[in-house]
C-alpha cells in the first residue's frame, strides 16, 4: 500500500477514535466542563498532561533543533522537563487543595482583589493565545505535508475536529481524547527511533544507542564520529555549544519556570481527586514526557550523522531517493555553487533573504536535474539547505522503514498538535466564561447559563485561533517561544509567594505581575520583534548577552523583588486570607474543585 | 483529625526541609552538572558520552523524574505521620 493510503487510513482511524471519545464523554455540568468532574485518575491525568504539554513543536521540530544546535539543544530538554519538578513540589498540590477552577481564580481569591483577578485573566489570555496560534498553524502544516491538502484547508479540518470535542466535552472530553492522543504520539515517535537505533548502533534503546559504538565494527563511538564530522565541515563540535554559559543558564531557567507557570498545564492538576493524586500525576506526567524527551536527542544524533554521511561530497545524481522526495516538498534544497555536481555542506546559510528559506523556481531544473533556487547566497560555500523539521519527518524514509511507519508519524504529529490546541482553548474559554462572565460581569448567572457561555467562548476561541492559523501574523513564530517568558514573568512568582509567603499582600503581587510582564513584553518587542527601531537590534546589544528567550528569568526575578519590596511598605494581608494560606498548606479535606 | 496550629506548623517545616533538599539536587544536576560545570565534567567519559553533555541531554531528565517520585513517597509518609492522609 502507498504511504498516502496508509496515512488516510491511520489518520482516519485516530480521528474517528477522538470523535467517539468526545461523544462518550460529553460534559453536562460546569464542573465537568472545567475540571472533568474532578475525579480523573492520576495515571490518566498524567497521560493527558503529557499530551497537552507535547505540542507539534516537541514532536516535529525539537529533535531537528537539537540536531542543528548540538549541546545548546539541552536548554529545551532540561527547560521543558525541569519545570515539572517545580510544578510538582511548589504548585500542583497546593493549588489542588485550594480547589478552584482556574489560575485567575486562585490569584483573585488569594490576593482578595478583583484587580489581581483581572491582571491574571489578561496574562492567561495573552500567554494562551500566543501559544495556540502556533498550534493551529502546526496542524495545518502537518496536514499539508502528509495529505497533500492546502495548509489553510488543514487548519480548517483541525478547527472542526477540535471544536467538536472541546465544545462538546469540555475538560472531560479533552482529558480522555488526550489520553488516546498520548498513546498515538508516543508510539509514532518511538517506533522509527528504535528501528534507526538498531540500524546505526545495534542497540535497541535509543537513549543508550547514541552513546554506543557504530555498528560497522570499527569501535568508534557515534558521538565522537559526529563531533569529528562536524569539525571537518567547519561547525562547532556537536557536544559543545556556541551559546554563552550565562545565556544557556537563563534560557533554561526561563523555560523551566515558564513551564510551571503555564495555565493550561496548571489546570490539569485541578482535575484529580486528592492532593496526593496531584503530586503523583505530576510524576506520571514527567515520566511519560521524559520518554519522548530523552529519545529526541538520540534521534537528533542519528539523523544528523545519517544526513551528513548520505549527502556530503556525494554526487547529486547518486543521492538516495528521499533526498529528491523532500526536495519536491521544498524542505531540502541544493545549489551547485562550484559546479562539480557534488553536494558540499558547511557553515553558513545556503540561501539569503526569505528568512533563510529557499525560493524555488517552479519550472527550471539545474544541470544535474536539481530544482533551481532563486535566492542563492554567494557569500558562503555551503550548498545545502535543510529544514530542521526534516529530522523527524524524513527519518523513517532515510532509514528505509515500511510505509505504515511513515503514515504513523503523520498521525502522531496531528495528535501532538491537536491535543495541545484543545488544552489551550479550554483555558481561553474558561477564562472568558468563568473568570470574566461568572466572576466579574454577571455573578448571578445560572449553572446552565455558564455552561452555555463556556461552550460559546470555546467556539469563539477556536475561530480566533483558526484565523491566526490561516493568517499568521509575522510575529507568531517568534512569540510562541516567548509565551514561556511571559508565564515566568507573571504567574510563577505570584503563585509561589501566595503559597509560601503568608504575608504576601495584593499590592505586592499585583505590582509584581504588572511590572514583570511589562519588562518581558518591552524586551521582547525591542530585541525579538524590533518594533522600536528601524531594524532588529543585533545580539551584541542584549543586556549582559541575555537573549529574549532567556529574559523571562530576569523578568521573573524583577517580579519577585518588586512584589517583596512593595509588600513591606503597604498594608498587611488580612488575617482571614492568611488562614486560607495555612489551610492550603495541609492536604486533608481537599474535596473536589468548585466554583464557590 | 487534628489541624491545630502547632501541628500545621510542624508539618510545614518538615515539608520545607524536603523541598530544600530535593530542589538542591534539582539545581545541582541541571544547572550544575549540565551547564556550569559541563566543561570540567566533559573530561570524564561514560561510554560514548562526555559526562557533562550526558547530564545536559539525558541525566538531568532522569533525575527529575526520580525526584518527583521520591517527593511523592516522602509526602505520603509525612501525611500519614500527621494524620492528613484521610480525605
Amino acid at each position: 500500500m502507498s504511504v498516502q493510503l496508509w496515512t488516510y487510513i491511520l489518520v482516519g482511524i485516530t480521528f474517528a477514535l477522538y470523535i467517539g471519545i468526545a461523544i462518550w464523554s460529553r460534559a453536562s455540568s460546569t464542573k465537568e466542563f472545567y475540571v472533568a468532574g474532578g475525579g480523573v485518575s492520576p495515571l490518566a491525568n498524567g497521560m493527558a498532561t503529557a499530551a497537552d504539554w507535547m505540542s507539534a513543536a516537541s514532536f516535529i521540530s525539537m529533535a531537528g533543533i537539537i540536531a542543528f544546535d548540538g549541546y545548546d539543544g539541552a536548554v529545551y530538554l532540561m527547560g521543558w522537563t525541569g519545570g515539572y519538578v517545580l510544578l510538582a513540589l511548589l504548585l500542583a498540590p497546593y493549588l489542588r487543595k485550594f480547589g478552584k477552577f482556574t489560575v485567575p481564580d486562585f490569584i483573585g481569591d488569594r490576593y482578595y482583589s478583583r484587580t489581581a483577578r483581572s491582571v491574571a485573566v489578561f496574562c492567561a489570555l495573552l500567554v494562551s493565545f500566543t501559544y495556540v496560534a502556533g498550534q493551529m498553524r502546526g496542524v495545518g502544516i502537518v496536514f499539508s505535508r502528509f495529505l497533500e491538502v492546502d495548509i489553510n484547508t488543514g487548519v480548517l479540518i483541525g478547527m472542526i475536529i477540535v471544536l467538536f470535542y472541546a465544545v462538546l466535552g469540555g475538560m472531560k472530553g479533552i482529558t480522555y481524547t488526550q489520553v488516546a492522543q498520548y498513546c498515538v504520539l508516543i508510539f509514532a515517535f518511538m517506533v522509527p527511533a528504535i528501528f534507526i537505533s538498531i540500524q546505526m548502533t545495534g542497540n535497541p534503546i535509543p537513549q543508550l544507542g547514541f552513546g554506543d559504538t557504530i555498528a560497522d565494527g570499527s569501535g568508534t563511538y557515534l558521538l565522537d564520529k559526529l563531533d569529528g564530522l562536524s569539525a571537518e565541515l567547519g561547525f562547532v563540535e556537536y557536544t559543545n555549544g556556541s551559546k554563552s554559559v550565562l545565556d544557556v543558564f537563563m534560557i533554561t531557567l526561563a523555560l523551566m519556570v515558564g513551564t510551571a507557570g503555564l495555565p493550561h498545564v496548571i489546570v490539569r492538576f485541578f482535575t484529580v481527586k486528592r492532593v496526593r493524586d496531584a503530586r503523583k500525576s505530576a510524576g506520571y506526567a514527567l515520566l511519560l514526557i521524559a520518554i519522548l524527551y530523552t529519545t529526541a536527542p538520540a534521534v537528533a544524533v542519528f539523523a544528523k550523522t545519517n544526513l551528513i554521511e548520505s549527502v556530503q561530497n556525494k554526487r547529486y545524481q547518486e543521492v538516495p531517493q528521499w533526498f529528491k522526495n523532500w526536495e519536491e516538498t521544498e524542505l531540502i534544497g541544493w545549489i551547485d555553487k562550484n559546479g562539480d555536481g557534488k553536494i558540499q555542506y558547511t557553515v553558513g546559510h545556503a540561501v539569503e533573504g526569505n528568512k533563510n528559506k529557499p525560493i524555488f523556481d517552479t519550472e527550471k531544473r539545474g544541470q544535474q536535474g536539481e530544482r533551481m533556487i532563486t535566492n542563492v547566497n554567494s557569500a558562503t560555500r555551503n550548498e545545502l539547505f535543510v529544514d530542521r523539521d526534516i529530522m523527524v519527518l524524513a527519518n523513517p524514509e532515510i532509514a528505509r522503514l515500511p510505509n505504515w511507519v511513515i503514515a504513523l508519524v503523520a498521525a502522531g504529529g496531528l495528535a501532538a498538535a491537536l491535543s495541545t490546541a484543545a488544552g489551550l482553548l479550554l483555558v481561553i474559554s474558561s477564562s472568558v466564561s468563568h473568570d470574566l462572565i461568572k466572576k466579574m460581569i454577571k455573578p448571578d448567572i445560572s449553572e446552565k447559563g455558564e455552561l452555555i457561555a463556556a461552550r460559546l467562548s470555546a467556539v469563539a476561541a477556536v475561530c480566533v485561533a483558526g484565523y491566526f492559523g490561516i493568517h499568521p501574523p509575522g510575529f507568531v513564530a517568534a512569540v510562541v517561544a516567548l509565551a514561556f517568558g511571559l508565564a515566568a514573568a507573571s504567574f510563577f512568582p505570584a503563585i509561589v509567594l501566595g503559597i509560601f509567603y503568608k504575608k504576601m499582600n495584593k499590592e505586592g503581587a499585583i505590582s509584581g505581575m504588572i511590572i514583570g510582564i511589562a519588562c518581558m513584553l518591552l524586551y521582547m518587542i525591542k530585541y525579538k520583534l524590533g518594533w522600536f527601531d528601524e531594524k532588529l537590534p543585533s545580539p551584541d546589544e542584549w543586556w549582559f548577552g541575555i537573549s529574549p528567550e532567556g529574559f523571562g528569568a530576569v523578568a521573573m526575578t524583577i517580579n519577585f523583588i518588586v512584589s517583596l519590596v512593595i509588600c513591606q511598605i503597604t498594608k498587611k494581608t488580612p488575617l482571614e486570607v492568611q488562614e486560607i494560606v495555612e489551610n492550603i498548606r495541609v492536604p486533608n479535606n481537599a474535596g473536589v474543585s468548585t466554583h464557590r | 483529625m487534628s489541624t491545630s496550629k502547632t501541628q500545621v506548623k510542624a508539618y510545614w517545616k518538615e515539608n520545607i526541609k524536603y523541598l530544600v533538599i530535593l530542589l538542591s539536587i534539582w539545581f545541582i544536576v541541571s544547572y550544575g552538572a549540565g551547564i556550569l560545570f559541563k566543561e570540567q565534567l566533559d573530561t570524564i567519559r561514560l561510554g560514548g558520552f562526555k559526562l557533562g553533555f550526558w547530564f545536559a541531554q539525558q541525566g538531568s531528565i532522569y533525575v527529575f523524574v526520580i525526584l518527583i517520585f521520591v517527593y511523592v513517597r516522602l509526602m505520603n509518609k509525612l501525611d500519614k505521620k500527621y494524620g492528613y492522609d484521610k480525605d
